[in-house]
């Protein structure tokens, strides 16, 4: 289970960008978060991937409270929930090949010798070819960036997804293909999903169930 | 295709042509790059685009849609090759010079509606400074009656006066859209281009931006929408041109292209399928290098209905450019 309870969270102190926001994604259940662009989602969604810790509330993940976020956390907590980000730019090091920025996250965690192995496993997973590996992100279009940066978010074999607009920026063809991704690894792993987005066509589509950010809230208290 | 059917729609497109304000014909754009390779980023574009039309120019990222827009604009870097006219009203765009492209072209008759506006913007300016900064260099408007002309523009484009005064960066994305439409209408320009006018946005904020744009097209402004959102473009486009690694494949109206009959060009059907309203199925495969092209039809190696007549380029007639189109849907 991934648990958020009455989360408080924002970046100003005593300005939190929401209060008391709750959303439970039981074992391989893939949720839908929709909600109008500036509301919170996103920040919900960093809280659960352990990237913004929280002013108050509880996260349990698979039954443990976390306690620590960012680099606080311990390895195998962080490893255990795979991130996709809206914008591949901001998200991908520059300097990087795409096979290395989709190991990076083996060699992170001392496991560079499962590289090779792992990268050849995941690339064709994505629909990505072998002379795309060897390019540098400026030289590859957003929408085959993206799928080097969800390969990145697999290659551990997460336990969680989250997707946060992992398919804003890109045509139609591709987002579909990105989605199929997601779902054959879900398939094959049973991993669950919290995926954000504002477009409710296509996370109804995705997922067993969409959630309205404003049923996340306490009632009564959508600005 | 039967060749009377045929003929009646090329004269349709005769007819379009006598009545258009942009008329574009063979344009083509090659980089050239490092190592003499090159890259056709546009090849062979031809299209009409008339007072109060909105055409849309559809396309998966990277296909040529933004170089087009640009080469309207004579804004491509160095390195490009520009082929092929693009009249508007009398000028050759693509033949402009610099000073004549600057001074009478960019704002004052095409209008640009940019992607992210939030970066089109000069973030240590409030939105009334650009405003008036625009109102001066394009209309002469006396100093006293500014402040006025920069109101009366913001209002045009649904921009609220209460947030004249404020930097870009205290602006929603749809403000700044908003603030962006406003400037590219103070020039009045007959031809709108809209680069990607919604990425990003939530679904809310397209409608109501693709709704605005359509406002300012039934003005009787030329609209041309770049744009990889199929839903905003069934929205307000009278017509759809389809581009492929690019090439334009297939150009239809849009009550056919989105409506029952379907597009006729296997990729323009391939994209409408991968839609999650509709099957929800990528086409496979990846486009093609601009730099690196298959000969022939581009589109072969991921469509199912390639044959061997797939290896010469099949060109642009009534509308579709491929050997095997497919049939109606209804």
């Amino acid at each position: 289970m991934l648990e958020l309870h009455a989360i408080t969270a924002g970046y100003e102190p005593r300005r939190p960008v929401f209060r008391g926001a709750s959303l439970t994604v039981a074992p391989g259940e893939a949720v839908g978060l929709l909600g109008p662009s500036g509301c919170g989602k996103s920040t919900l969604a960093r809280v659960a991937a352990l990237l913004h810790r929280p002013d108050a509330g509880r996260l349990v993940l698979d039954g443990t409270e976390v306690t620590a976020w960012r680099h606080r956390a311990p390895r195998a907590w962080r490893t255990a929930v795979g991130v996709v980000f809206q914008q591949p730019r901001t998200a991908a090091d520059p300097r990087l090949r795409l096979a290395d920025l989709i190991a990076e996250p083996l060699r992170a965690t001392g496991r560079k010798t499962e590289a090779a192995d792992r990268v050849a496993e995941l690339a064709p997973a994505v629909g990505l070819t072998p002379d795309l590996l060897t390019r540098r992100p400026h030289e590859v279009s957003d929408g085959q960036l993206q799928r080097a940066c969800l390969a990145r978010a697999l290659s551990l074999s997460p336990r969680w997804l989250v997707c946060d607009e992992m398919t804003a920026m890109l045509d139609a063809s591709t987002t579909a293909a990105l989605v199929a991704a997601v779902e054959t690894y879900r398939a094959e792993t049973g991993a669950g999903l919290l995926a954000v987005g504002h477009d409710r066509v296509l996370l109804d589509r995705w997922c067993d169930r969409t959630v309205d950010w404003k049923d996340c809230l306490p009632a009564g208290t959508m600005a | 295709m039967n060749t009377r059917l045929e003929r009646a729609l090329d004269a349709v497109t005769a007819e379009r042509a006598d009545a258009a304000l942009l008329t574009v014909r063979g344009l083509t754009v090659r980089f050239r790059l490092r190592g003499g390779r090159t890259v056709a980023a546009v090849t062979d574009a031809d299209f009409d685009l008339a007072p109060g039309e909105c055409l849309a120019l559809v396309g998966e990222s990277g296909c040529g849609k933004s170089v087009l827009a640009s080469a309207l604009l004579g804004l491509l870097p160095g390195n490009a090759e520009t082929g092929g006219t693009a009249l508007l009203d009398g000028t050759d765009l693509l033949a402009a010079d610099e000073k004549t492209l600057a001074r009478t072209v960019r704002g004052r008759r095409v209008g640009l509606v940019p992607q992210s506006p939030a970066a089109h913007l000069t973030p240590v300016r409030t939105v009334r400074a650009h405003l008036e900064e625009t109102v001066r260099a394009l209309t002469g408007t006396p100093r006293t009656a500014r402040r006025k002309a920069a109101e009366d523009a913001a209002d045009r484009a649904a921009f609220p006066a209460t947030h004249l005064d404020r930097h870009p960066h205290e602006l929603s994305g749809g403000l700044a859209q908003r603030a962006a439409t406003a400037l590219a209408l103070i020039g009045d320009a007959p031809l709108l281009l809209a680069d990607e006018p919604t990425t990003g946005l939530d679904r809310d904020l397209v409608e109501r931006t693709a709704d605005e744009l359509r406002r300012h097209a039934d003005d009787g402004r030329g609209l041309l929408l770049i744009t990889h959102d199929l839903t905003a473009a069934a929205r307000i486009a009278d017509r759809v041109a389809v581009m492929y690694a690019g090439r334009i494949v297939e150009i239809a109206p849009a009550h056919r292209f989105f409506g029952p009959t379907g597009p006729a060009h296997p990729y323009a059907r391939g994209l409408l399928d991968a839609l999650p309203e509709r099957a929800f199925t990528p086409i496979p495969g990846m486009p093609p290098e601009l730099s690196a092209l298959p000969e022939g039809c581009a589109f072969a190696p991921r469509c199912p209905r390639a044959t061997d007549q797939c290896a010469t380029v099949p060109e642009l007639r009534a509308g579709v450019a491929c050997h095997h189109p497919e049939r109606p849907r209804a």
